[in-house]
C-alpha cells in the first residue's frame, strides 16, 4: 500500500519520470503493467468456480487466508484460450480502489522481462471504437524495436455494472 | 506543555455514556419514597464525572448542564432535599439530554442548546424554591448578594504534578456564581527568586472572594479532587453591608491578579473548541477486555509456542521411531488452536445485559405512555454473545418487546377482569443453549388471537380465504410482510413493517425466531444467534466437483431421492412431494450452470432447507463431512454473488463457497437452461 502511494506521488509530480514496468506475453504480444501494482507472481493452480459469473473470471483462490478472484487475460481480451499447464503464470496485482485494496490475479502465458519507462516515450493508443477492450490500455511504447502494450491496472480490475447486468441476466435467462 | 487533549476525547465520551447507563439504571431502580444513599451517591458521582471530565475537555455546555444535575442530585445526596418521583423524571430526561449533548459533540459538531437550556430553566427553578426545611433561614435565600464565601486556597508544592490546574477549577467557581460576583487574589510572596524557581512547583496561594450566597457543597465539590494536594479555607462573608464594602475595594488591586486568571480561562475554551472541530470523529469503536481474558490469553500463546518448539526439534532430527511422539505433538498443536480460538472469540463476547440494559427505560416510559402497568424481568444477562450479533440484535428485541407491551400486555381493567395480577410481566431471558444462544421475550398477556389474525390475513390477502390453518401456523403468519393485527396504527406499533423485519433481520444473522402463544395466558418468542458471525456450522456438500457449504442451522433434513420424484410444474421448476406438503426443488448444479447436459439419473441427495419461513428441497451430488468454518468476504476483492454469502477455506488450502439460502429461496425463477462455462469461454 505504501508503495502504491508512493507511485501516485511520482504521477502526481510535474516530473513523473519514468515507471517500471513488468512485462507478460500473451499471444505473441508484450503487455506491460505497473511493477508497483504487482504483489506477487504466482504458478497457475485450479481456483473455485465462481457460479454465474463471466467467462473470464476462472474462480477464487486461497491467498494465504484472502479470497482472490482469478482472471484470465485471454478471454478477457477475448484471445483464444490457450489452456493452463505447469508454467501459465497469474500475476497477482493490488490496487487501491474505493472500498480499500483489492487484490486480483490474473492469468498470463509467461512473464517476460522488467522495463524502466520514461513517461514521455509513451504513445497514446490509437482511437479504437469498435474495440472495448481499448479502455484498459494506458498507451503503447517502443522498447528495442518492440511494441509493449502497457496497461492501466485499475481499469482493467473494475468489475464495471456491465459485468454486473450480465451476470444477473445470465441467473434469469 | 501542551499536552494534546483530543487523544482522550474518545475514552472520554465512552466513560461518559457508560457513566449515563449507570445513572440511568440506578435512576429506575431507585424508588423515590425510600431513597437508599448509596444509589443517589452512585448517581451523583457518575454525574460529577461526566462534569468534570467536560470541564477538564472544555466541553463547556456539557458542564454547564452536567453542574445544575449535580447541584440538585448533591442537596439531596446531603440530606436537604427528599427525592422525588419528579425529579427522577427531570434527572432522567437530563440524561437523554447529556447522551445527546455527548453524541454531537463526538461527531464534532455543536450540541442543540435549547434541550439543555429548557431543562436547566426546570432545574434552577426547583434549586431557586428551597428545600422546605430551610426556608425559615429567610436572609440566606433573600438576594443574590446577600452572604458569599471567602476561600483560601493554598496548593501543596506538588499540586500541579498530580496534574491539577487551578485555573480550571477557579473558572467553575466563577462560572457557579457568575463573573460579577468573583474576585480571586493571587498571593506571590512566595515565589522564589527567579533562578530558584522550579517550574513545576505552585508556589502561588489565592484567596477568592464569592459574594454570592451558594451552597458551600457546591464550592467543594470544584475543589474535591484537590482536596488532598491543597489546604483549603472556606469562610462566610459576613451581611449584606461587609459584602458591599469588600467588594467596592478590592476592584482597583484585582486588576493586577485577575487578567492572570482572566485571559487563560476565557481563552481556552475557545481554542478547544476549534480543536475539536476540526478533528473529524475518530469513531474507532473499542471493546473493553477483562484482564483474565487477555492473560488466559497470553498463556495459551506461550503454550503454543512451547508445542511450536517442540514439533520445530522433532522435525529436525525425525526418523520413524518417533512418529508416536509427532502424534501426541500434533494433538497437542490441535488442542492449542482450539483453545486460542476460544479464547480469541471470547475476547468479542459481552455480556447481553449491554442490550438488555436499555428495557427498564423502554419499558417504564411505554408502560406510562400506554397506561399499562408493566413489570420487566431480566434473566441470563451475563450469558456472553459476540458484539457484532449483539449490535445487531439490539432493534429486533425492542421491537418485540414493544409488540408485547402493545399488543401483548392487556389494559388493566381487562387484566383484572380475567383475574390476572394488575401488573403484567415481560420477560427477557437469555442462555446458551449448545453452540448457540437462545433469547426468550415472554410475557404473560392475553396471547395471539388467532381468529382476528387468520381474518386479518384473508383481508389482507395473504392466506386464501377457505384455508384450515393449525393454531401453530396461524402463529407463522405474523411473521408475513405487510402484516399487523392492530386496529390503529399507533407510533408504538401497528404498521405491519414490523415482524417481518425482525424476522429477517435475525436470519441475516443466520438465527431463527419462533413463536409460541396460548390465548389468556400469553406469548414467547424465542430467537435462536449463532454466538459468533466469524464461524459458522456446516454442511459441506458436493455438486459436479465443486463443494460448497449449507449453514447447518438452516437445514431440515437430508434425504436420498430418486430424480423421479420429482414433478415438473411449469416449465422447468420441479415440486416434490414431502410427506403432506409440495416443497419446490432447487437443483444447484443448474442454478449455477455447472452441468452441461441434464444426464443426472442416477440416485440424488436432497438438502430441505428452511430460509424466510419456507422450505426449499436443494439437489446436490453429495453429502460430506460436517466441519465449523471461518467466514471470509468474498466481496472484499471480488463482489456480491447472488446465492452465494461467503467463502471459507478448507482443510487442503482451497475455497468453498457458502451457500446463501434466502437468496436462493428468493431467486427460484423457473431457470430454463444455463449457458454454460464453456459455452461462455467459447
Amino acid at each position: 500500500m505504501e508503495e502504491l502511494k508512493n507511485e501516485n506521488v511520482v504521477l502526481s509530480g510535474d516530473q513523473a519520470g519514468e515507471q517500471q514496468y513488468l512485462t507478460f506475453i500473451m499471444s505473441g504480444e508484450e503487455y506491460g503493467v505497473d511493477i508497483l501494482a504487482v504483489q506477487e507472481i504466482r504458478g497457475w493452480e485450479e481456483p473455485t468456480l465462481i457460479p454465474n459469473s463471466p467467462g473470464y473470471i476462472r474462480g477464487v483462490i486461497n491467498l494465504r487466508g484472502t479470497i482472490v478472484p482469478i482472471m484470465d487475460l485471454r478471454l478477457r481480451f477475448g484471445l483464444r484460450e490457450a489452456g493452463y499447464t505447469a508454467t501459465t503464470v497469474v500475476i497477482i496485482l493490488k490496487f487501491d480502489g474505493n472500498n480499500g485494496e483489492r487484490v486480483m490475479g490474473i492469468v498470463v502465458d509467461a512473464v517476460s522481462d522488467v522495463y524502466t519507462i520514461a513517461d514521455e516515450d509513451t504513445r497514446k493508443p490509437p482511437e479504437l471504437t469498435e474495440d472495448d477492450n481499448s479502455d484498459f490500455i494506458k498507451g503503447l511504447v517502443n522498447v528495442n524495436e518492440k511494441m509493449v502494450i502497457l496497461l492501466d491496472v485499475e481499469e482493467l480490475l473494475r468489475l464495471n455494472t456491465d459485468f454486473v447486468q450480465e451476470s444477473f441476466t445470465q441467473s434469469e435467462q | 506543555m501542551s499536552v494534546d487533549l483530543s487523544q482522550f476525547h474518545q475514552v472520554f465520551f465512552e466513560e461518559s455514556f457508560e457513566g449515563l447507563d449507570v445513572m440511568e439504571s440506578e435512576l429506575l431502580e431507585m424508588d423515590p419514597a425510600d431513597v437508599d444513599d448509596e444509589t443517589v451517591n452512585n448517581i451523583f458521582r457518575a454525574a460529577h464525572s461526566i462534569k468534570g471530565g467536560a470541564g477538564t475537555f472544555g466541553f463547556m455546555p456539557i458542564s454547564e448542564f452536567t453542574h445544575v444535575v449535580e447541584t440538585l442530585l448533591d442537596e439531596i445526596r446531603g440530606g436537604k432535599r427528599e427525592m422525588q418521583a419528579e425529579y427522577v423524571d427531570l434527572f432522567l430526561q437530563s440524561v437523554d439530554c447529556i447522551r445527546g449533548m455527548l453524541t454531537d459533540m463526538q461527531g464534532g459538531n455543536e450540541p442543540e442548546s435549547a434541550r439543555p437550556a429548557e431543562l436547566r430553566g426546570q432545574f434552577e427553578r426547583i434549586l431557586g424554591m428551597e428545600p422546605a426545611e430551610r426556608s425559615e433561614v429567610p436572609e440566606e435565600t433573600a438576594g443574590d448578594d446577600a452572604g458569599g464565601w471567602l476561600i483560601n486556597v493554598k496548593p501543596h508544592p506538588g499540586l500541579l504534578m498530580t496534574g491539577n490546574e487551578p485555573f480550571r477549577m477557579f473558572r467553575e467557581v466563577r462560572d457557579l456564581v457568575g463573573e460579577e460576583h468573583f474576585f480571586a487574589e493571587a498571593d506571590v510572596s512566595q515565589v522564589p527568586e527567579f533562578t530558584s524557581l522550579s517550574p513545576e512547583e505552585c508556589v502561588l496561594t489565592w484567596t477568592l472572594r464569592v459574594t454570592k450566597n451558594v451552597p458551600l457543597d457546591d464550592i467543594k465539590v470544584i475543589f474535591e479532587w484537590v482536596e488532598d494536594d491543597c489546604d483549603l479555607e472556606y469562610l462566610p462573608l459576613g451581611g449584606d453591608t461587609d459584602v458591599a464594602s469588600v467588594s467596592e475595594e478590592p476592584e482597583p488591586e484585582l486588576a493586577s491578579a485577575a487578567p492572570v486568571i482572566a485571559t487563560p480561562a476565557k481563552a481556552a475554551p475557545a481554542d478547544k473548541a476549534q480543536k475539536t472541530q476540526k478533528k473529524p470523529s475518530a469513531e474507532g469503536s473499542s471493546i473493553r477486555v477483562s484482564i483474565d481474558k487477555v492473560d488466559s490469553l497470553i498463556n495459551m500463546v506461550g503454550e503454543l509456542v512451547i508445542t511450536q518448539s517442540m514439533l520445530g526439534q522433532l522435525g529436525q532430527e525425525f526418523d520413524l521411531s518417533r512418529l508416536a511422539k509427532l502424534r501426541e505433538g500434533l494433538s497437542q498443536l490441535e488442542q492449542n488452536t482450539r483453545e486460542l480460538q476460544e479464547s480469541v472469540m471470547k475476547i468479542r463476547m459481552m455480556p447481553i445485559s449491554f442490550a438488555f440494559s436499555r428495557f427498564p427505560r423502554l419499558v417504564r416510559d411505554l408502560g406510562n405512555q400506554l397506561g399499562k402497568k408493566v413489570l420487566l424481568e431480566t434473566i441470563g444477562e451475563q450469558t456472553e454473545l459476540d458484539k457484532t450479533v449483539m449490535e445487531k440484535i439490539s432493534d429486533p428485541l425492542v421491537h418485540l418487546v414493544r409488540n408485547s407491551m402493545d399488543h401483548g400486555l392487556e389494559t388493566t381493567e381487562k387484566r383484572i377482569a380475567a383475574g390476572k395480577s394488575e401488573e403484567g410481566t415481560i420477560t427477557l431471558n437469555a442462555y446458551h443453549q449448545g453452540g448457540n444462544i437462545v433469547i426468550e421475550i415472554a410475557d404473560d398477556g392475553a396471547g395471539l388471537n388467532e381468529d382476528k389474525i387468520l381474518q386479518k390475513a384473508v383481508e389482507k390477502g395473504l392466506v386464501p380465504e377457505s384455508t384450515h390453518l393449525t393454531p401453530e401456523e396461524i402463529h407463522q403468519l405474523i411473521f408475513l410482510p405487510g402484516f399487523s393485527t392492530a386496529d390503529a396504527v399507533s407510533d408504538i406499533s401497528g404498521r405491519g413493517v414490523g415482524m417481518d423485519v425482525v424476522r429477517r433481520n435475525i436470519q441475516a444473522l443466520n438465527g431463527t425466531i419462533e413463536v409460541k402463544s396460548h390465548r389468556g395466558v400469553g406469548s414467547t418468542f424465542t430467537i435462536r444467534l449463532p454466538l459468533t458471525l466469524a464461524i459458522l456450522d456446516g454442511q459441506l456438500v458436493k455438486v459436479c466437483n465443486e463443494t460448497y457449504i449449507f449453514p447447518l442451522v438452516s437445514i431440515v433434513e437430508s434425504i436420498q431421492i430418486q430424480p423421479s420424484a420429482l414433478n415438473h410444474v411449469t416449465g422447468s421448476q420441479y415440486v416434490m412431494q414431502l410427506r403432506d406438503e409440495y416443497i419446490p426443488i432447487v437443483r444447484l448444479d443448474t442454478i449455477f450452470g455447472l452441468r452441461e447436459k441434464d444426464d443426472h439419473n442416477e440416485e440424488m441427495m436432497l438438502v430441505v432447507v428452511e430460509g424466510d419461513n419456507e422450505k426449499i428441497g436443494i439437489v446436490v451430488d453429495d453429502l460430506l463431512g460436517q466441519q465449523q468454518v471461518v467466514i471470509k468476504s468474498l466481496e472484499q476483492n471480488y463482489r456480491k454473488v447472488s446465492g452465494i454469502s461467503g467463502a471459507t477455506i478448507l482443510g487442503d488450502g482451497t475455497v468453498a463457497l457458502i451457500i446463501d439460502i434466502s437468496s436462493i429461496g428468493r431467486n427460484i425463477v423457473p431457470v430454463k437452461r444455463h449457458q454454460t462455462r464453456s459455452e461462455r469461454a467459447a
